[in-house]
C-alpha cells in the first residue's frame, strides 16, 4: 500500500519541474506527450506505489497543482 | 486517507500570473497558509507593490490595496493607523523596496509601525525585463550590466537585512530562502512568526526571502534554485537578524 496519494490539478501546471527535482523517491516525471490547455507538459507519477506522502512536491510547487493525501 | 497538503484557502482560485518556476508562487502560498493558520485571514489587508507582484491583490484571499512604486510601506502605515485591529502586510520586490521605496521602508521601520513586510529579493528587476537591481550581485549579468555588475561603476549590492538590523523599531527581521523543501519550511516559520508578532502589536516585522527569477537570470527553474544556493546565500547569509520577542524573554 502506498503511504501517499497525489492528485494533480493539471490545468494550473506550468511544467517548471520543481516537483520532479525535489521528489525524494524520484517517481514524478514530465509527460512530454501530454499538454494542458496552456500548452505546458503536465507532470505525472510513474510509480504511485512508492509515494511516501512527504508532500515535498506540493510544497515546492509554485502554482498549488498538487494535493497530497496520506494514510493515518 | 487524510489531506496532508492542498491549495491554501489564503489564496484565491485565480491562476498566478508568474512565469513557470518562479518562487513568488511558493511565497504566496506561505503567506496564505500563515494567515489561515493564525486565523487572521478575515482581517488581513495586503498591500501589493509595483513589479511582478503587482497583481498579488488578485491572489491573496483578503482585502488588498495596490500602492504606487515603492510606496507600499507608506500606504500600509496609513491603513494600519486607521484600522489598528487589522493585520496589514506589504508584499514587495527588491526593485520596489530596495530602490525607489527604500526611504518609505526605512522610515516605517524607524517609526516601528506595526506592519509586516514580505520582501522578495531575486537580485534583478523582473517585470521590466531583467535590469540591474540594487541587490544584483557583483559580476551578475543583467540587461543593464552586460559585462556583469562591477563595484567601481555600480557599487556593492545593498544588504537590506543587515541595514535594517540597526533600526530600533524593528521587532523581527529574518532572511530566508525558498530554494529547497528544508528552507521552505523555515521560511514558513519565519513568515508565521512575523504575523504573530504583528498580532501581538510588537512593531515592525520584515522577512527577506531569497527568491528566483529563472527567465531574467536565463536559467531553467531548477538551475535557478541551485544558483540561489551557490551564489546568493554566500552573499546574503540566512538567519534571524533581530528578534525582540526572544530578547525580551532573555532579559
Amino acid at each position: 500500500m502506498p503511504k501517499g496519494k497525489l492528485t494533480f490539478d493539471h490545468e494550473r501546471c506550468k511544467g517548471c519541474g520543481l516537483c520532479v527535482e525535489y521528489c525524494p523517491q524520484k517517481i514524478l516525471y514530465q509527460d512530454k506527450k501530454t499538454l494542458n490547455d496552456s500548452g505546458y507538459n503536465i507532470v505525472s507519477v510513474s510509480e504511485p506505489d512508492k509515494c511516501i506522502g512527504c508532500a515535498f512536491c506540493a510544497m515546492m510547487c509554485p502554482d498549488s497543482v498538487i494535493k497530497v493525501e496520506v494514510d493515518k | 486517507m487524510t489531506v496532508k497538503y492542498e491549495k491554501t484557502k489564503g489564496l484565491t482560485d485565480k491562476p498566478l500570473s508568474y512565469c513557470p518556476g518562479c518562487t513568488h508562487g511558493i511565497v504566496h502560498k506561505l503567506v496564505g497558509e500563515s494567515l489561515v493558520e493564525l486565523d487572521i485571514l478575515d482581517r488581513a489587508i495586503a498591500i501589493a507593490s509595483v513589479g511582478c507582484s503587482v497583481f498579488s491583490y488578485q491572489f491573496f484571499n483578503c482585502d488588498a490595496q495596490q500602492a504606487p512604486h515603492g510606496r507600499a510601506c507608506a500606504e500600509a502605515t496609513g491603513i494600519k493607523r486607521v484600522l489598528p485591529d487589522n493585520i496589514v502586510f506589504t508584499y514587495q520586490g527588491d526593485g520596489d523596496l530596495a530602490s525607489i521605496g527604500i526611504a518609505e521602508t526605512i522610515h516605517a521601520a524607524n517609526r516601528g509601525e506595526n506592519i509586516t513586510v514580505i520582501f522578495i529579493n531575486n537580485a534583478i528587476y523582473g517585470m521590466t525585463g531583467g535590469q540591474m537591481a540594487p541587490t544584483s550581485l557583483i559580476g551578475q549579468k543583467t540587461t543593464t550590466s552586460q559585462d556583469g555588475r562591477n563595484q567601481a561603476d555600480h557599487g556593492n549590492p545593498i544588504k537590506i537585512s543587515e541595514m535594517f538590523k540597526t533600526i530600533e523599531g524593528v521587532a523581527y527581521l529574518e532572511r530566508v530562502a525558498v530554494n529547497n523543501p528544508k528552507n521552505v519550511i523555515r521560511a514558513k516559520k519565519a513568515i508565521k512568526k512575523a504575523f504573530k508578532y504583528q498580532k501581538e502589536k510588537r512593531g515592525f516585522t520584515m522577512i527577506e526571502v531569497l527568491s528566483s527569477c529563472p527567465v531574467n537570470w536565463g536559467m531553467k527553474p531548477v538551475d535557478a534554485l541551485k544558483w540561489i544556493e551557490s551564489d546568493m546565500i554566500p552573499n546574503y547569509p540566512l538567519g534571524v537578524f533581530k528578534d525582540k520577542g526572544a530578547d525580551d524573554e532573555k532579559n
